[in-house]
């Protein structure tokens, strides 16, 4: 895990490290068991092309959970998650890069929490956002 | 042109209207399981120790992770069962094919631990229709409430389906 991040450290504007994903077949399985998401499109090639789908498909649940991830590993121990969303608008298949990101788009202070929005997102590799979302985050203060 | 509109005053009826509440099991596989199809590397969602030195009463669930629902304990052939949200039926519902539009979850400064049997009451917040790709589109908008066994709200996930 990195070092604790504070709310004087960042800024608007600042990107967060970025996590990168490649799923194979075998963790789509896995999500489908951990989630109780068990429709074929993500598992099965056969259903899924039955479905007008290039093959199976990564779970929009799942590339949320990414984007979970991604916000979790930067907060550290002290930061909090209030609120993170995320659309589905693009499909992304296993094999290829789900590039999570988020970028700081307001700090504010609300009752004593120090507030920071940011956009996040999915993109593959080209940049094509298929996950674009918001997060409401808090972090600690130096002070 | 006018066209006609999909939703109907009586689907209407169910805007604003809580579902059934569910009994939903945050256990402590379940919690292990999540975190490893996501790939989380933090230890305090897979190791009881590790998670109470960190100040929590056993591991956490992970972002979007809010337990399975025990909704059909006397149905061991529904293997779609695991959903936190049962919303309301809506009445004459005639589109049967569903995709995830999106999903937000926000919560309220309240550890969400292996062990804990949250709550869960969804209602259908919104209706709206759209005419697009796939012609009329449905656009559902659940909002599924979790509380705690105090009765705290300790979580909310809003989702969005698309029904065609």
């Amino acid at each position: 895990m990195a070092d604790q991040v504070y709310f004087e450290d960042v800024n608007v504007g600042d990107e967060i490290p970025q996590l990168v994903k490649n799923c194979t077949t075998q963790q789509l399985v896995m999500w489908a068991a951990g989630s109780g998401d068990m429709y074929q499109i993500h598992y099965d090639k056969d259903f899924a092309a039955g479905n007008n789908l290039p093959g199976v498909i990564v779970h929009g649940a799942l590339k949320n959970a990414f984007l979970g991830q991604l916000l979790h590993d930067w907060l550290g121990e002290k930061g909090q998650i209030k609120k993170y969303s995320c659309q589905y608008r693009g499909m992304d298949v296993p094999g290829q890069d789900i590039i999570c990101r988020g970028v700081i788009t307001e700090k504010s202070q609300d009752g004593g929490k120090n507030v920071v929005q940011l956009d996040i997102w999915t993109e593959k590799e080209g940049g094509e956002k298929t996950s674009p979302g918001k997060a409401t985050v808090y972090l600690p203060s130096r002070g | 042109m006018t066209e006609e509109s999909i939703i109907t005053d009586e689907m209407r009826t169910v805007i604003g209207k809580d579902g059934e509440p569910q009994t939903i099991e945050v256990d402590k596989t379940a919690i292990r399981w999540f975190a490893r199809a996501v790939g989380h590397t933090d230890l305090v969602f897979y190791d009881e120790e590790y998670a109470k030195s960190k100040g929590h009463r056993s591991i956490i669930a992970p972002p979007g992770f809010l337990g399975h629902a025990i909704h059909t304990p006397g149905n061991p052939t529904n293997i779609v069962g695991n959903s936190i949200k049962r919303p309301p039926a809506i009445p004459g519902l005639g589109l049967m094919r569903l995709l995830n539009g999106g999903t937000e979850f926000e919560y309220y400064g309240e550890d969400i631990c292996g062990g804990d049997v949250l709550k869960s009451v969804t209602k259908i917040a919104d209706l709206r229709e759209r005419t697009g790709a796939l012609g009329k589109m449905l656009i559902l908008t659940t909002e599924a409430n979790l509380y705690n066994k105090e009765g705290k709200l300790v979580a909310t996930e809003r989702g969005t389906g698309i029904m065609y």
